[in-house]
């Protein structure tokens, strides 16, 4: 039963007509402790399952308090559903409206008796817990309400836990400005406009010509190594359907992928939630510089069977998320092995294969599949232009699967998340732009690689060690050193230590399933040069100061 | 090392290996035939004319104008900078100004008889995402959706395919003009009962796909009389209100809600999206507006599936912001269709073909019971089957709606040209003609 906040008991039309606020206090134990179990890898047996979530409830619980004493102000607007990335500096208690929406917020009175609205489904109430109390949305929300702005809010908060790449972004705007007109609207005769083939319905799953052209740029990221046939892919609105609509193909409610940790904190949402597949991690050690372990993989998928949960997949990301690494030639061998021993799938996401800044040279599962002839159907790879090229916004993801019937279902179902027609129009003309590319590509490149190493020198001189990354928008740091106890809990208080001291938002390990306290995922490619000295005075805060 | 061992094919899920997609109906079907053999006026004269396609061509050079004069709005199409302070790929709140664009739109539509606040409005990848979203919200698989018939044969696969949630119709016939009941929604929900289904909702769409007719007022009231006495959810599909012939006679549920002062609105959801009003069906921009804040925090988080480009947000927001446009364009779509309109139901009457009343929508719901050999689903297909492969001409047939009655057909007359019209309405013509010599 959703609750509301009680409106005032005489509501005038003048009344301030925000939405009743969600973020109740009431009874909130069960909806944290439950969540934070799957926080807390899920299936932690009893110790795991209730110790932690009873101690992380604790610190929950003052870290809610804390937060709320300040923004206490009668029923205005809940920052979760009305406050919007462009009112960068509105406060959370503005008003949400300005047209004076006239709706009569009396009608939540009549919400009090339980059969005076109906439920939603139990996926729903899964997903409209506030706050989605994971570690990974609370620091992105109160970055987004405080956010380091170097004239505006020089105090804001600095994000380095959302993977955005700003390096290169003035790269492609020079390309805008020069070809998007053209390329969006220009018909073939100079000042003529064309628009009919962007408003027609398109394919579901892109035009050809838009295949064509991802195809192409898929090749191109890969230096040529492969050759992607257009007719095995399909595109969807981003990565994230991408990811869930292969899981809605390759496993039925209650299965599960096993999944080498930590990962991307994303999954846990974007796979789980209307699904039902369920994620096992497979940690992964730092003294075996968190590289994939099959005899992990062969336990982790042994002890499923025991529990009777039916593996169906391995998901991996490569290069690896949130620890930067290039998986090497064997390891993907040996993967393959394992899931074709299994007669499972294996699913590679490889989002960020345009972003190598290391030595290492990429190699795709789709290189190994074609010189070692194992069968192709079951490997599935997921890609997307939201790493590679920075434009998140514009929602371009890619399945690429050898398995007809895969491509088949999911062509159907990318009709639930296709490709604006004005979007794949104007990116067909950039991706075909193969010079503009491989410019691109090798400046990025190079930028990353100056960033990286001068954010890595950085976290040096405050103390923190980070893994050897090659690849993607992070370093990962070790700060186990600051922590004050070896465990969850210890690098929650850090993590909440540097959010609120520091001011500085990074990616706890725990939101990434990682077995060992102190990792955390630092994402340097919002950061301009000058940033750097900040982000060191900043981390100084909590590194030198009190524990 | 490779392990060669030799094992079935890797297994796939249910859903991808099922055929909820239900692809395999005529509906479809004539789609392909289509695609095999398009009517081109100079290169294939012969060709299949597609009459089963609901987009609207009619008043797009309405959007190009506006482009043409707008120079500098269409050059926000390189202004990514703005996005760099809303390039956070989780950004499923939509641009602000987008969202406002949006229920201003929606308000014009409804000539300004309601008001939408934009921060009810999540925005989906168009109108097939925000139906599916809704179900995965209000509904658990197991459970089931009411939906009047003759209903948009997509909801078969939209509303249960992922979703896991059943279908129940609503039966309606032609002896009240396919209007909804009373007696059909409670014989619909007992049905449900016996079948130990749980209902958690009604699904309408208005105005109606297939039938091109708006729902009355009374209607209305019944409907939500009833769903609020079940305790179930409305969505209220309006994804063609702005495709009334005349505004004075579309009631949107957001009227009727308004006046009962918005009591029971936490159970009422409105679909909505650019494809059919303004004919942008490539550009995927869906809207759900919910009464509901659970419903809305809910959507907007599952929007991350089906998010809007935010290229294509800000492409079309002064657009839609822009008053004098939107009421222009709004008025001129509705002349236009109604002319079209008018026109065909003129044509096939003067051939002996009868529709049924409509309007509004981009088609017309044609009564073929007289031509059919036997009053049946096969007798309906058989017919279908003469008209796509003697006339070339892909129309739906009723029984892909699942319209309980055979013989009535769903012909789109808004996605082409006046002149493909015009011989599409010749080989009805000619056909009635030789029915009458034999």
């Amino acid at each position: 039963m959703t609750r509301f906040s009680r409106a005032s008991s005489n509501p005038s039309p003048e009344t301030n007509p925000a939405p009743p606020r969600l973020k109740s206090d009431e009874g909130p134990a069960m909806r944290i402790i439950v969540p934070l179990q799957g926080v807390v890898q899920g299936r932690g047996g009893l110790v795991l399952g209730s110790l932690l979530p009873c101690a992380l409830f604790y610190f929950l619980q003052l870290y809610l308090k804390s937060r709320n004493r300040p923004s206490q102000s009668p029923p205005s607007s809940p920052p979760t559903t009305l406050s919007t990335p462009d009112d960068h500096h509105a406060s959370p208690s503005s008003p949400p409206s300005a047209s004076g929406s006239t709706i009569h917020r009396t009608l939540s009175r009549g919400l009090l008796s339980p059969r005076s609205h109906p439920n939603v489904s139990s996926r729903a109430a899964a997903v409209a817990r506030p706050d989605e109390d994971s570690l990974y949305y609370v620091g992105y929300k109160k970055c987004l309400r405080d956010p380091f702005h170097r004239v505006d809010n020089p105090e804001g908060i600095i994000q380095l836990g959302l993977a955005e790449n700003r390096l290169s972004q003035d790269l492609i705007l020079d390309w805008l400005e020069k070809n998007a007109y053209g390329a969006l609207l220009g018909g073939d005769k100079p000042g003529e406009l064309n628009i009919m083939g962007l408003t027609t319905y398109l394919p579901f799953d892109g035009s050809d010509n838009f295949k064509n052209a991802v195809a192409g740029f898929m090749g191109q990221v890969l230096q040529e190594s492969v050759l992607f046939d257009p007719s095995q892919i399909v595109l969807t609105s981003g990565a994230t359907p991408a990811m869930e609509i292969l899981s809605f193909c390759l496993a039925d409610p209650g299965n599960a992928f096993l999944v080498p940790s930590p990962y991307y904190p994303g999954w846990d949402r974007d796979i789980k939630w209307r699904t039902g597949v369920e994620l096992v991690p497979v940690p992964c050690r730092s003294t075996d510089n968190f590289n994939i372990s099959i005899p992990a993989l062969e336990r982790a998928y042994t002890q499923a069977k025991k529990r009777g949960l039916k593996i169906r997949a391995v998901l991996i990301a490569n290069p690896t998320n949130p620890t930067g690494h290039v998986l090497s030639r064997d390891t993907l061998i040996d993967l393959l092995d394992f899931v074709t021993e299994k007669n499972i799938h294996l699913i590679s996401d490889e989002v960020f294969a345009g972003s190598i800044h290391g030595e290492s040279k990429f190699v795709s599962v789709a290189e190994v599949l074609e010189s070692e002839g194992i069968d192709k159907t079951r490997v599935h790879i997921v890609y997307g232009l939201s790493k590679d090229l920075p434009l998140p916004g514009f929602r371009v993801g890619v399945i690429h699967s050898y398995n007809e019937t895969v491509i088949a279902a999911s062509a159907k179902l990318a009709r639930f998340s296709s490709v604006s027609a004005p979007t794949q129009q104007l990116l067909t003309v950039m991706l075909s732009d193969k010079q503009f590319i491989s410019n691109y590509l090798e400046a990025n490149r190079q930028r990353m690689r100056r960033m990286y190493l001068l954010f890595v020198d950085a976290l040096k001189q405050v103390g923190i060690e980070c893994a050897n990354s090659e690849a993607g928008f992070y370093c990962w740091a070790d700060m186990s050193r600051y922590i004050t106890s070896y465990s969850e809990k210890g690098e929650k208080k850090l993590w909440e230590k540097l959010l609120t001291v520091a001011k500085v938002n990074v990616t706890p390990g725990l939101s990434c399933h990682c077995i060992e306290p102190g990792w955390f995922r630092c994402c340097f490619t919002t950061l301009t040069e000058e940033d750097i000295p900040l982000v060191v005075e900043r981390m100084k805060r909590v590194t030198q100061g009190p524990k | 090392m490779v392990v060669k061992v030799y094992k079935p094919c890797v297994p796939l899920s249910a859903i991808a290996t099922s055929s909820t997609h239900g692809e395999d109906s005529p509906y479809f079907a004539g789609w392909r035939a289509y695609d095999e053999d398009p009517y081109d006026a100079t290169t294939n004269p012969s060709g299949v004319i597609q009459m089963g396609l609901a987009e609207n061509q009619v008043s797009f050079d309405l959007f190009e104008k506006y482009l043409e004069e707008h120079q500098e709005v269409s050059k926000l199409v390189n202004d990514i900078g703005g996005f760099r302070e809303n390039a956070l790929f989780q950004d499923y709140h939509g641009l602000n100004s987008f969202r406002k664009a949006m229920a201003s739109f929606m308000e014009e539509i409804r000539g300004g008889k309601v008001k939408f606040d934009s921060n009810r409005i999540v925005l989906t990848a168009g109108a097939t995402a925000a139906n599916e979203l809704l179900t995965f919200i209000i509904a658990n698989p197991g459970d089931a959706l009411l939906v009047p018939t003759p209903y948009y044969p997509g909801f078969g696969r939209d509303l249960r395919w992922r979703t896991g949630v059943n279908i129940i119709p609503v039966n309606c016939n032609s002896s009240n003009k396919f209007q909804i009941t009373k007696q059909a929604l409670e014989e619909a929900y007992a049905k449900a009962e016996k079948a130990n289904l749980q209902v958690k909702g009604l699904l309408m769409t208005n105005p109606s796909n297939p039938l091109g007719t708006a729902m009355t007022r009374p209607v209305l009231e019944e409907i939500l009389n009833f769903i609020s006495s079940k305790n179930m959810h409305l969505i209220s599909d309006e994804i063609y209100s702005g495709s009334v012939f005349s505004s004075e006679e579309f009631i949107s549920i957001a009227e009727i809600l308004e006046e009962r002062g918005y009591a029971d609105a936490q159970r009422v959801h409105i679909v909505y999206s650019l494809s059919k009003d303004l004919g942008l069906p490539g550009f995927r921009v869906g809207a759900i507006y919910s009464y509901n804040d659970a419903v809305v925090t809910t959507a907007r988080r599952m929007s991350s599936f089906t998010l809007v480009s935010s290229q294509t947000q800000k492409m079309l927001s002064p657009m839609l912001s822009d008053v004098n446009f939107t009421k222009n364009y709004i008025k001129t779509n509705r002349g236009r269709l109604k002319r079209r309109y008018d026109y065909v139901v003129e044509k096939l009457r003067e051939c002996g073909i009868e529709c049924l009343h409509g309007n509004a929508g981009l088609f017309c719901w044609m009564n073929l019971k007289p031509l059919l050999e036997e009053a049946t689903t096969d007798g309906e297909l058989k017919l279908w089957e003469t008209i796509l492969k003697d006339l070339k001409l892909d129309i739906s047939p009723g029984s892909s709606c699942h319209c309980t009655e055979p013989g009535w057909f769903r012909v789109c007359f808004a996605n082409m040209s006046i002149e493909t019209l015009d011989v599409a309405l010749s080989r009805f013509t000619s056909f009635m003609e030789k029915r009458r010599k034999t």
